[in-house]
């Protein structure tokens, strides 16, 4: 893993929202991270935890409030027009809502070549080609879909058609947020299966937002947990499931409830189990006022994210464990 | 499986519910049948448009009127047939006898009454309450759901909270009349696990310390592992298979169910392992498939399944695990 090239670096990513009265939403605040070429790297946490500001952020929609966001070396936060459009195609994404997300008045085939379009692709011909091609690949017959409009599909279907659209630009990140959330659990593993085919086929590099933690182990080689705008530990899927090192981990893996009847969930508990508001962020750890272990050092100094083995790092001051301890 | 002798509070026999609609009779429900105890808890799972929902609503006699409910159709509660009560004494029925909660609390919740008003409406409705009292108890029921600070509480509005603390105060508003039974569709869909943890806990203590009878409807098996002592699994509008919890999760029989099971990525798992797909599209109820329902996206399925339908039955070993399978998957084979 470390032999890796780190193909997009986000540095120190911050997005704030106006919230009206000069008030800020703190949606992401000092996130940094790598994708590796070739990797998946999960991206979990709960409800307005910033992963989709974190996620469109990486693509400047919008541009972030501060940070770098590096692509192949060149930081997109300090490109514009053209330029920005040329490298940005490089980077795609899909979202949770497959049917809202494509626009209801268009053929499917002008919704996947709209892209091609944009970019200024004027070969009618080779188009169809493509559009053809790429139906083909997420598993939709050509024949029977290009003419028809997203009302006329399924769920699984209209995600199988933004799928399609994403990668007609051959881009070489994909960025999908909660792709499978509001699917069917039945149709959940198909697109996943269709995912995983995909990243293979045409060589992507990914980045997958869920909340589901068992979806995002299963698909990722490395996987980081946000909470309340902030990373809290960033792994190996393997290390992160096995040995959780920070207490909100710990936490969201312990209430995860399992399909089976012999292992019933024993969630840890929480301090009051009121999230915190993104308006008006608790000082030092942000996770300080649901931690079971907070102490008053937690409420002054914020955790930085250190390494505490190879590979694995965990923003808190008192970790479950830490290297000196997994060494005995 | 102590309480078996026993009368059930709830007895539901040949529901269907059909839709009339522009492109033909939808059957939603098509002959579904099970026994509930008090204190106990049915899990109820099945893919999205399997008729889970509808089965709920035809119980809490919530349709919309497009909707016709079969002759045929029996549901017994506490000794009370209720497809022969009027309206008038169904609604009677609905808070005191039987309660909901649904995956979005607002739809349960008003939006311009404070959270404290809506629950005393009942109390003093229902129960006969004087409102001082009303409200005392409504701020008993906030803490007794795990709201901090319920005297500040009962006076805010719904959506001055978020989205698991609404849920709390929808359960707390169902659980103000202490009724028989509760009927919670995907009450927790909408959360956070851990929030998700909480709310499930609440539920079943709760149930526990009144002895209610519960309906948990989910689409999700990890929910229903660990909450339910019986669970149905649903398909096309009908019970394919049902069985004590435990029983359903070792020694699962429909092919459906297995396939249901395997569509879910585990974390047991190492990372990256292939899931298995239900192939296939999800049946038309307008023209669901001859023969069983489940035979065009079956991998064992063989020319009888497309032709005849099978019953809903159990084997001589063991009478409260049914299914509708000709061929069920055997595990003591699959394990030689
Ligand atoms: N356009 C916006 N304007 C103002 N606030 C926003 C905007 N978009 C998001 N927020 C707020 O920023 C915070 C982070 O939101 P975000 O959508 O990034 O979270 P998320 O982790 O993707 O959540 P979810 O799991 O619900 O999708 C939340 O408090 C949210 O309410
Ligand atoms: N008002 C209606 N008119 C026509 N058909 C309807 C109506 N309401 C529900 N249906 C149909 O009845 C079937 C069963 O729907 P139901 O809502 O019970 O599914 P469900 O199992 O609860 O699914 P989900 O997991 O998505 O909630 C579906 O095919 C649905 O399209
Ligand atoms: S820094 Fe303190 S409050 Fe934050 S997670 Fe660690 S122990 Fe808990
Ligand atoms: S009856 Fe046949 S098609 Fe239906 S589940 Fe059993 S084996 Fe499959
Ligand atoms: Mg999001
Ligand atoms: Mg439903």
């Amino acid at each position: 893993m470390s032999a890796a090239e780190a193909l997009l670096e986000v540095d120190d990513l911050v997005v704030e929202y106006g919230a009206g009265g000069g008030r800020k939403v703190h949606a992401v605040s000092g996130v940094s991270f790598e994708l590796l070429r070739g990797e998946t790297l999960g991206l979990v946490g709960e409800s307005g935890c910033g992963k989709s500001s974190a996620g469109r952020a990486l693509m400047q929609l919008p541009r972030p409030t501060a940070g770098q966001v590096r692509l192949d070396g060149e930081d997109l936060t300090l490109l514009s027009g053209e330029d920005l459009r040329r490298r940005r195609s490089k980077i795609q994404m899909i979202f949770q809502d497959p049917i809202s997300s494509l626009n209801p008045r268009r053929r499917v085939r002008d919704i996947i070549a709209a892209p091609l379009l944009i970019a200024g692709d004027k070969d009618k011909q080779a188009r169809e080609m493509r559009v053809r091609e790429l139906l083909d690949a997420v598993g939709l017959d050509p024949d029977q879909a290009m003419d028809r409009r997203p009302h006329e599909f399924s769920g699984g279907q209209c995600q199988r058609i933004s799928i399609a659209r994403a990668l007609i630009l051959e881009p070489e990140v994909l960025i999908c947020d909660e792709p499978v959330s509001a699917l069917d659990v039945s149709v959940q593993a198909q697109i996943l299966n269709l995912l995983h085919e995909m990243k293979d086929r045409y060589g992507l590099t990914m980045l997958f937002i869920s909340h589901d933690l068992a979806v995002v182990k299963n698909v990722s080689d490395r996987v980081a947990v946000m909470y309340l705008g902030r990373m809290c530990e960033l792994a190996s899927s393997e290390a992160l499931y096995a040995r959780p090192a920070h207490p909100y981990t710990a936490a969201l893996l312990s209430a995860i409830p399992e399909p089976d009847p012999a292992k019933p969930p024993q969630p840890v508990a929480m301090t009051s189990g009121e999230l915190p508001s993104p308006l008006d962020p608790p000082s030092g750890c942000r996770f300080r006022t649901r931690c079971p272990h907070a102490q008053d050092r937690c409420a002054q100094e914020e955790p930085p994210l250190a390494e505490i083995e190879a590979g694995h790092y965990v923003a808190c001051h008192f970790p479950l464990w830490s290297g000196a301890a997994a060494a005995d | 499986m102590e309480a078996d002798s026993a009368e059930p509070l709830l007895s539901v026999e040949d529901l269907s519910t059909h839709f009339q609609t522009p492109r033909g009779l939808v059957r939603a429900v098509d002959g579904v049948s099970f026994e509930l105890q008090r204190g106990r808890t049915l899990g109820v799972v099945g893919e999205s448009g399997s008729g889970k929902s509808v089965m709920a609503r035809t119980l809490l006699g919530l349709l919309p009127s497009v909707a016709r409910v079969s002759d045929e159709t029996q549901i017994w509660f506490d000794r009370q047939d209720l497809r022969q009560l009027s309206g008038a004494d169904f609604r009677k029925l609905l808070g005191p006898e039987i309660a909901m909660v649904f995956q979005d609390p607002l739809t349960s919740l008003n939006p311009v009454m404070t959270v404290g008003a809506q629950i005393g409406e009942s109390l003093v409705h229902h129960l006969g309450m004087r409102k001082s009292e009303a409200r005392n108890r409504a701020i008993e029921l906030l803490a007794s759901v795990g709201i901090p600070l319920p005297e500040q509480r009962v006076g805010v509005y719904p959506h001055q909270l978020s989205g698991g603390m609404r849920q709390r105060v929808a359960i707390a508003m169902a659980l103000a009349c202490e009724p028989k039974l509760l009927i919670a569709d995907e009450p927790t869909t909408a959360l956070d696990v851990t929030v998700q943890a909480e709310i499930l806990d609440l539920l079943q203590r709760q149930q526990q310390e009144r002895h209610m009878a519960m309906i948990l409807i989910t689409h999700d098996l990890g929910v229903v592992a660990g909450r339910t002592d019986d669970v149905a699994v649903m398909y096309a509008g009908k019970i394919v298979e049902r069985a004590p919890t435990k029983e359903l999760f070792d020694n699962m029989r429909m092919p459906y169910t297995e396939a249901l099971m395997n569509s879910i990525p585990r974390l047991d798992d190492p990372p990256h392992t292939v899931i298995q797909a239900v192939g296939g599209r999800p049946p038309d109820l307008i023209d669901p498939p001859r023969g069983c329902r489940f035979s065009p996206r079956c991998r064992y399925a063989v020319d009888r399944c497309r032709t005849d339908p099978p019953e809903l039955s159990a084997t001589p070993d063991r009478a409260d695990h049914v299914f509708s399978c000709w061929y069920p998957i055997d595990r003591s084979e699959v394990a030689a």
